[in-house]
Parts: structure tokens; C-alpha cells; sequence
């Protein structure tokens, strides 16, 4: 609930889009078996028929505007990040003084080195991750069992539960900053400070209702059969949960995953105001305070590497980013 | 189980037959929930209620009332904050919300590489945040060599001061931050384009549309619910802005980007000899009462609409 992403924190849910096997029938199986036919051939239906891309003016009109559209992306979304990764290994005074000449004075690669050894980008680096796989732990370890009780197991007081935790998605993560941040200066019961501790970032990131929700609606699409020849044949709780429900949801247990690490890895403010020593924070909070005091190209290099990681696993989990991307929006399948 | 929870429940509860009932291991799933959730969100909820009528240095805690209140509404800067956060949401709407409608609906009626298209667009939105400003913040560079400036020099028109001009700071903002998140915008489009019945294609040929009238008479009206859904979360996203003010311009020039959020926190956490809780609290609180009725709208509405 700490992230600053553009989205808010309360882009939540409908998450139908998710289940594991196809909702019970929403409509009838004859459009549905004639759409798979479709899309199994290349060619699901849009507002553009086959016959209106056959038209010469439909063609030519859609088809150059789809080149452009494709220029247009390509200059816009990638051309800032072709621009970093120039930068990232151009020599400072041809960044200041042409930043936009293709190598008028060579490749300066020391940018990259000095930024990972001098700058301690390395250091901050290990943060990142050790940040993110803790948030990751966290957020997997709630979610999972929290959905398995509110799913699966059922209790009396699963109903109240889950109301309590539906509860805090209309609580914008505006509102706990100053609480939190209070709650991990001096934690309850215990009364030790989080501060300056990877735990006071790890523990509240564990605290997403929207991962709780997506976890228990795929439990929810499980089969019950399953669950059930399991308990015949003598599993417990604990098997049931370890055995059958969590190998049976590696794909949701994939999109939480990849949206715990980046959500992770973009965070600023939080560990901004947890992690007040240099020696623990992470690239996203210690980029800004060396800024000032960086060469130029060393400060690119330094960039272009913070962004590497999110953008390998993104081109890597495409589908799953685009998926998860489209369950903000509330999409039904 | 449950039915073994029946017939143990007809008979007297104790401790035993809640054990045997598997109340013991439902428990131990529970925890992590419910000490993570508890310590938290909930606690940290209630508490943000509690100290928005209290003072507090840490160490002593007193009831004030609506001094907090009174004081954030007696702020010069919270009217600046609260006009520069609509004007934000205002141009993120304009720059942010049509284009990415037209982009998708375009995307969708692509038929090679379509992969291409919706990651290409995606692409910026996985970007970490502090990246991408410290990166715009050097294509902002004022001096006419500065990355826009020369851009700007090829076309002819002459170096602009963007980040450092009252009138061109926040639009310079709102820019980078649309880039950095239409992409998820599209992918929210696309998705509820897909969604769109074929039938209603089929039958709106039929009648005899053209690609035009099956753009704007069918596929825009489907399109109705996912556009006031999109509009919320905008609204509810930029109400919240802050990494870009505090990272872009620090609020300035002149006051001019400070936002709500940029308010709260120096409140709390601006002032080296302690920050001023109960104020912090007390204003975002009256934001989260906005966010709150928006959100609840939107939940509503995602719920009427996936549910028709």
C-alpha cells in the first residue's frame, strides 16, 4: 500500500479475468466456440470486418495509420530510454554540449564502471533486491494463506475478515503514511523501531488487500472436487494448502510475484522516510540524492542500469504484465 | 469438514471440538493476516482518525480538537496546493486520456505484430518512477543545448525555460507523467475493446455500417463504462501526485507545483526539528474523504459493469 504509482494505491479489482478455467458460462457456448475458431485462425473479430479491410480506402487509410501509430510509439515510449542507454555511455561534456549528436567524441564505457564501483551503484543495487524479495516474501506469504483461509478454509469469522480486509482498498495509501510511519517508529507491543531496518519496508508491503482479493477469487475457481479426494485420502490443512491449492495456482501466484517486485523496485517514498541511512536504501532513493553531486554521464549510467532488471523481466513476462495491466481496469473475459 | 462441523456443533463447543473442527490450523493460516493487516493498515487507519484531533512530539500526546483543522484551512498554501493539484488533474485528463483512447482503438485493429504494439506502449510504464523524472528533469535542461530545447531548435522554435517558468513547470510535470503511465491506460482500453461482443459487429453489418458508424455507434458506447472507470482512477491518481513535484521542481518556481500530497509531507516530515503529525494527518484525511467517495464510486461501477 506504498506505492506511488500513477495508478494509486486503490486500483483495484474485478479480477474475473484471472480465473483459472473459464467462468461458469456466461454466454452461450455457440459464440464462444465460434470466437475460439476465430482467434484460433488469426483473426478475432473487431469493428473492422475481413471484407472492410478488402476496401482500398479502408486499407490504405487503417494501414498508414498504423505505421505511423508504430512511429509514433517508437519515438515516444522508446525514445527516451534509447536516449538513457546513449547517455549512459557518452562522455559527460558531449551529453551537456550535444546531447543529441550520435557519438561525436566516442563511447565513453567507464560511465558504466564508474557508476557501478565509485558511485556504489553495486551497493544500492544488492538493496534493490534484497528489498524487493523480502516485499515479494511478504506479499506471497499474506496473500496466499490469507486467501487459502478466506477461500478454502472458511471459518466463522472469514465473512467479518473479509469485509475488514475489503475494507482498507477505499483507504488511499495517502492517509497511513504519517500512521505508518509512526506504527514502524515505534511498533506495538514490541516498541522497537523499524527504522532504518529492511523489515520496516518488508512487513507493511505485506499488507495489499488487492493481492488477498486476486489470491482468494482464483482459490475461489479451484476445482472443490479436488480439494475433496484430497481430504479423503487423508490430507490436512496444511498438506491440502502446500500439495494441491498452491501447484494449482502458479499463474496467479505469477502475476502477484511480477507486480510485488516491480512495485518494489519503483518505490521512492517509503523507504525514503524508513530507510534514512544512505548504506540501506535502494536505487530509487538514492538516485535523487547523488544527482546533484554526479557527473553527468556516471548519473546516466546509473539510470540506465536501475532501469535494466524491470525491463528484462518485463519483455520476459510480456503476457503476464499485459494481463495484470488489464485486471486494473475491471475487465471481464 | 463442514459437515463434521454441523453435527460437532449441534453438540456443546469446547475447546476440543474446535481443535478437532480444524479451527486450530484455520488460526495459524489466519495469522500472518491478521498481525500484518492489524499492525499495518488497521491500526495505522484508526490511528490516522485518533491523531487528527491530537498534537504529538513523540514523546507527549494531547487532545486538540479541531486545531489541526483549523490550522491546515488557515494555511496560505493549502488553497495554491489544492487549485495546482485540480490544474494537474485537469491537463493529465487532457493530455493523458484521449490520446491513449485512439491509440488502443487503433491497436485493436491491428492484425501483424500486435504484440509489438501494446508493449511498445507498455513499455515506459515499467520504468521506475525516479528514473524516469531524474531523466526528464535533464531533457527539461533550459540552456538551448538542453535535449527538448535542441529538438525544439530543429523545428525552429526557440529554447523554452520549462521546468524553471511558473506557467510551463506544471504542464512540464503532467507530461512526463503521462508518459510514464498512458501505456497502462491503452492496456486498460485494449482489454475492454476485446471484450466487446462480435455479434453486435455482425449485426450492425447487417444494417449496412461502415467502419466509421461501427466505431463510433458501437464500439464507443461499449466502451462507456471502462472510460468513467479509467476517469476515476486518473483522478484518484493525480489527486495523490507527488513524486514529481518533489523530485521535478521541489514545488517551486514560486509555489507553483506544490500539490497536497507535497503539503502533507512537509507537515510531517519537512521540518528537521520534528514534524507536525496532527496537521499531516488532519489534511490527509480530508483528501482520503475525496479519494474515498471517488473510490467508492468506482467500485460500484466495476461491479455494475462486470457483473451486466
Amino acid at each position: 500500500m506504498t506505492t506511488t504509482s500513477p495508478l494509486g494505491p486503490a486500483s483495484p479489482p474485478t479480477v474475473l479475468d484471472a480465473a483459472p478455467s473459464e467462468a461458469p458460462a456466461t454466454r452461450d457456448a455457440v459464440t464462444r466456440v465460434r470466437r475460439k475458431a476465430r482467434s484460433d485462425d488469426g483473426d478475432d473479430r473487431s469493428a473492422v470486418s475481413v471484407s472492410d479491410w478488402r476496401r482500398p480506402s479502408v486499407k490504405w487509410s487503417l494501414g498508414t495509420s498504423h505505421w505511423l501509430l508504430l512511429v509514433l510509439l517508437v519515438v515516444w515510449c522508446v525514445g527516451p530510454l534509447l536516449l538513457l542507454a546513449k547517455f549512459a555511455v557518452t562522455p559527460t561534456q558531449d551529453i551537456l554540449r550535444t546531447p543529441m549528436a550520435i557519438f561525436p567524441n566516442g563511447i565513453a564505457w567507464s560511465n558504466l564502471s564508474e557508476a557501478w564501483n565509485d558511485v556504489q551503484v553495486s551497493k544500492y543495487f544488492v538493496n534493490t533486491i534484497v528489498l524487493a524479495a523480502g516485499a515479494w516474501f511478504s506479499q506471497i506469504l499474506v496473500a496466499t494463506t490469507g486467501g487459502y483461509l478466506l477461500s478454502v478454509l472458511r471459518p466463522r469469522y472469514a465473512r467479518a475478515l473479509q469485509a475488514a480486509v475489503l475494507a482498507t482498498l477505499f483507504v488511499p495509501a495517502v492517509v497511513l503514511l504519517v500512521p505508518l510511519y509512526l506504527t514502524v517508529l515505534d511498533t506495538p507491543v514490541f516498541h522497537t523501531s523499524l527504522v532504518n531496518s529492511f523489515w520496516g519496508v518488508w512487513l507493511p508491503a505485506g499488507a495489499s488487500a488487492f493481492n488477498v482479493v486476486l489470491v482468494q477469487r482464483f482459490f475461489d475457481n479451484l476445482p472443490r472436487e479436488v480439494f475433496e479426494a484430497a481430504r479423503v485420502d487423508g490430507a490436512g490443512p496444511y498438506r491440502l494448502f502446500w500439495s494441491i491449492v498452491l501447484p494449482m495456482s502458479k499463474p496467479i501466484l505469477g502475476v502477484v510475484s511480477i507486480f510485488a517486485v516491480i512495485a518494489s523496485w519503483k518505490d521512492f517514498l517509503w523507504p525514503l522516510l524508513v530507510l534514512r541511512n544512505p548504506d540501506l536504501q535502494p536505487l530509487s532513493v538514492r538516485l535523487p540524492s547523488i544527482e546533484a553531486t554526479t557527473d553527468k554521464g556516471v548519473l546516466m549510467a546509473a539510470l540506465a542500469i536501475s532501469t535494466l532488471i524491470p525491463i528484462v523481466l518485463f519483455l520476459v513476462f510480456q503476457r503476464m504484465f499485459l494481463r495484470g495491466a488489464g485486471l486494473g481496469g475491471a475487465v471481464k473475459g | 469438514m463442514t459437515t463434521d462441523d454441523v453435527v460437532l456443533r449441534r453438540h456443546r463447543r469446547t475447546p476440543l471440538t474446535w481443535v478437532r473442527g480444524g479451527g486450530l490450523s484455520a488460526l495459524v493460516f489466519a495469522l500472518p493476516l491478521l498481525l500484518i493487516f492489524g499492525v499495518f493498515s488497521w491500526l495505522p487507519i484508526v490511528r490516522a482518525v485518533v491523531m487528527s484531533f491530537q498534537k504529538t512530539n513523540l514523546i507527549t500526546t494531547s487532545w486538540v480538537g479541531l486545531q489541526n483543522f483549523q490550522n491546515v484551512f488557515a494555511d496560505p498554501l493549502l488553497p495554491v496546493a489544492t487549485r495546482n493539484t485540480l490544474w494537474f488533474a485537469l491537463l493529465a485528463l487532457v493530455f493523458g486520456y484521449p490520446i491513449p483512447l485512439v491509440a488502443a482503438v487503433l491497436m485493436r485493429e491491428v492484425r501483424r505484430a500486435k504484440g509489438l504494439y501494446s508493449a511498445l506502449a507498455y513499455l515506459p510504464v515499467v520504468v521506475p518512477p525516479v528514473v524516469a523524472v531524474l531523466l526528464w528533469k535533464f531533457f527539461y535542461d533550459p540552456r538551448p543545448e538542453g535535449v527538448f530545447n535542441t529538438i525544439l531548435g530543429w523545428v525552429g522554435i526557440p529554447p523554452q525555460p520549462w521546468l524553471q517558468s511558473m506557467t510551463m513547470a506544471m504542464p512540464s510535470l503532467v507530461l512526463e507523467a503521462t508518459w510514464a503511465a498512458a501505456g497502462g491506460t491503452v492496456i486498460i482500453y485494449l482489454a475492454a475493446l476485446t471484450a466487446v461482443p462480435p455479434e453486435l459487429y455482425d449485426a450492425a453489418e447487417v444494417d449496412g455500417a461502415g467502419v466509421r458508424r461501427k466505431v463510433w455507434h458501437v464500439l464507443v458506447p461499449q466502451l462507456r463504462g471502462v472510460l468513467f472507470i479509467t476517469l476515476i482512477l486518473q483522478v484518484i491518481g493525480t489527486a495523490q501526485v507527488f513524486l514529481e513535484p518533489y523530485l521535478f521542481t521541489g514545488g517551486g518556481p514560486a509555489n507553483a507545483t506544490v500539490t497536497i500530497l507535497l503539503l502533507i509531507y512537509r507537515y510531517a516530515f519537512g521540518n528537521s526539528l520534528g514534524g507536525n503529525y496532527g496537521e499531516a494527518t488532519a489534511l490527509s484525511l480530508l483528501l482520503a474523504v475525496f479519494l474515498a467517495v471517488m473510490s467508492l464510486v468506482y467500485f460500484r461501477l466495476t461491479r455494475r459493469w462486470s457483473t451486466s
